[in-house]
């Protein structure tokens, strides 16, 4: 028993539907509604009533494993599996509605990078701050300082405020940060689909770094590839429950081969919506074709056309809208802002319903790909930053083996598959 | 070795873990006063402008239009003496009771002790209650007032209006993160809650027996309590009854620790709904 270091017993969480998604509601509401019915609605103007399970979903439900002292486990899972619910509650941010976990250790828990960074402050002064937010004490965060903007490599823009900072640099000093945090348990989600490829090769050396010095590693992350090098197990969740566990490659082989697509109509529930501030909703994605139907399966090479449609609640300014396009198992295979588009200003927008439409040339390789949306405030970048709306797998498609000419693609690694100009010559004889 | 399992019922305080987080309360204190300027061009000077802009323009329209009695002081002093509590607790109520909506994206993705968030809204206000305290002081020198022994009370003063701006901020800090109503009822709030304050008047003013109702305005005590300090000797007022002093005593340290009990027992939900 005392080698354990985090023991989870039948944890459930019970989200309300929609709970997250309006956010709030005005006191207003709750006087029209007790005044209806004054007695029957006393308690229920704190209580929210009784829980009557149609209008519940379980985030999670009777999960239970153990993680031994130093060991590190992966956790993977599609996009709304509850993986996060599950750290969010090791990491006490929210409560279980039952169950029970035990955690021997100081944790740490890193569920983004650059949380609480202020825009305005200088980078010195964001290391200070974050490091506080993060649990560090100042004392600690001192003698470490050198070292984090060694990491950062940020050493000239130090006294710079961090609205200036390329994304890139952003986001390395928030990591750098949370890298030094030293507690005996450490929970991460998805910190390291962050950044270029460099800076990731970074991380995930700093990754197995913490893992060889012995701390116990809770880790959820799609880089399956970051699942199988550090990991020593892994818990495969779905739809909120434990559905296998074991050694990484059996486990990730088994979570990668059931991958299909199932969102397929494009109308996007109101269960969908992750972090929406009430602002701003997408209501429909759907892809087209040349004659513009929907559809949801592509000939290799074709151009994939998007057409969104979102509601505008309450006045925005300064959004930016960004669609993110993954492989079914979860590699993140392009971003694309509006932006991008030289003829595209940030929306401002008052109340409405609005539509957008995008068409990419990006040559997909074979197989099954989800769409994902956002919308942001101007600064804000995939992954990171406040959301006015986001949607995890929109939509699903498939990308057909064959081109529109009936040409089968030759099967080759990789994800996209984009047509290149060789230049082959002859540049020097050879000599006799 | 911790224990995470829901909770129900009424929370404690959690005072030992909000000490354990002192630091972080201090780095979010200096985090909004170091924001709240960056990028002016006046920089602190916008912290002494708005009581001294304030003074001139109610001196001009209670003491000299109106001619508000100021028990023997004069009338910018008078004012100046209840404006410094009165703007460090508007303010502090201000900033409290958006603190939690403010820090949202703190609230879901870290842990600490969510008292720390409200509680560093407080402390951000000293910086311009001390600044405002060199100007009065600065204003009292003018006039040739010198502070009498009172001053040495102040601290107990400074902690009464503390403890309100606290209590009330709790409360409605806690409260916003369900019913946004809130953001919209400060202000409304605060303007009643001045003008029922002896701030430009004196309780002098208002008849006998009306007296009590004030003593639930812990505000009526805290400004009182100011003017006596700072200016006893001079002023023909004599400062708060001493039984309705303990009566707004009794309604803050209520307000506080309700406030607080409130705050601790909702805060299992903030990450939830806010």
């Amino acid at each position: 028993m005392r080698d354990t270091a985090i023991r989870v017993e039948n944890l459930g969480k019970l989200y309300q539907i929609g709970q997250r998604l309006t956010r709030y509601e005005t006191l207003r509401d709750r006087i029209a509604l007790f005044a209806r019915s004054p007695f029957r609605n006393l308690r229920r103007l704190w209580t929210r009533g009784k829980k009557r399970e149609l209008e519940y979903i379980w985030a999670i439900k009777d999960v239970s494993f153990e993680v031994k002292r130093g060991e590190v486990v992966g956790i993977i899972g599609r996009n709304g599996a509850g993986k996060s619910t599950l750290l969010r509650i090791l990491s006490r941010i929210t409560e279980p509605t039952e169950g029970y976990a035990e955690i021997r250790g100081r944790v740490g828990s890193l569920l983004e990078v650059g949380t609480g960074f202020h825009p305005e402050l200088t980078g010195r002064e964001n290391i200070y701050l974050n490091g506080a937010i993060l649990g560090m004490k100042k004392a600690e965060i001192d003698r470490k300082f050198d070292e984090i903007v060694a990491f950062a490599e940020i050493e000239k823009f130090l006294d710079t405020p961090v609205k200036h900072y390329s994304s890139g640099m952003y986001v390395r000093l928030a990591f750098a940060v949370a890298a030094h945090l030293e507690p005996e348990i450490l929970l991460v989600d998805e910190v390291l689909a962050v950044g270029d490829a460099a800076f990731q090769k970074k991380c995930l050396g700093k990754m197995g770094d913490v893992a060889k010095e012995g701390r116990t590693v809770l880790f959820v992350s799609h880089n399956m590839r970051a699942i199988t090098d550090l990991c020593q197990r892994c818990l495969w969740i779905n739809n909120g429950k434990i559905i296998q566990e074991g050694a990484p490659q059996q486990v990730v082989l088994a979570y990668l081969s059931s991958g299909q697509p199932e969102r397929l109509d494009g109308v996007i529930t109101p269960d969908m919506h992750i972090n929406a501030t009430g602002d701003v909703y997408f209501r429909r994605v759907a892809l087209l074709d040349r004659a513009n139907e929907p559809v949801t399966t592509f000939f290799f090479g074709e151009p994939l056309r998007i057409l969104m449609e979102y509601e505008v609640c309450r006045p925005v300014e300064g959004m930016r809208l960004i669609v993110a396009i993954e492989k079914l198992d979860g590699t993140l295979v392009s971003v694309l802002h509006h932006t991008d588009d030289p003829h595209a200003y940030l929306i401002d927008a008052e109340p409405g319903t609005y539509s957008a439409s995008m068409e990419v040339a990006l040559p997909l390789m074979p197989g099954g790909y989800s769409i994902h949306l956002a919308a942001k405030p101007a600064p804000g970048f995939w992954g990171s930053g406040k959301s006015w709306d986001w949607v995890q797998r929109a939509l699903d498609f498939y990308v057909k083996e064959f081109s529109k000419d009936g040409d089968g693609i030759l099967p080759a690694g990789g994800v996209v598959r984009p047509s290149a100009k060789w230049d082959i010559r002859r540049i020097d004889r050879v000599r006799a | 070795m911790s224990i995470i399992r829901p909770t129900r019922g009424l929370a404690g305080l959690g005072l030992g873990q909000l000490w354990e987080y002192r630091e972080l309360l201090y780095f979010l204190a200096w985090r909004d006063v170091k924001v709240r300027y960056k990028q002016t061009f006046l920089g602190v000077l916008w912290i002494v402008m708005q009581p001294i802009v304030t003074v001139v323009l109610f001196t001009l329209i209670f003491g000299k239009l109106l001619k508000v009695p100021s028990g023997g002081v004069p009338y910018p002093v008078f004012l100046l003496a209840a404006l410094l509590p009165w703007n460090y607790f508007a303010s502090t109520l201000n900033r409290s009771s958006n603190s939690l909506v403010g820090n949202a994206h703190l609230i879901t993705k870290v842990y600490f002790p969510r008292l720390v968030i409200p509680l560093s809204a407080a402390l951000s206000g000293l910086v311009d209650f001390s600044l405002t305290f060199l100007v009065l002081i600065g204003l009292l020198a003018y006039f040739g007032i010198w502070p009498s022994t009172g001053f040495l009370l102040l601290p107990i003063f400074f902690a009464m209006v503390f403890f309100t701006a606290v209590g009330f901020g709790l409360w409605l800090s806690a409260l916003n993160v369900r019913f946004r109503d809130v953001n919209y009822l400060v202000p409304f709030l605060l303007q009643i809650w001045m003008y029922s304050t002896p701030i430009v008047y004196g309780t002098s003013i208002i008849p006998d027996r009306f007296r009590w109702v004030l003593a639930f305005n812990p505000m009526t005590g805290v400004v009182e309590g100011f003017r006596w300090a700072l200016l006893k000797e001079h002023w023909t007022e004599g400062g708060p009854e001493t039984a309705l002093f303990l009566v707004s005593i009794v309604t803050v340290v209520i307000v506080t620790i309700t406030g607080a009990l409130f705050f601790r027992s909702t805060e299992r939900t903030f990450a939830d709904i806010i």
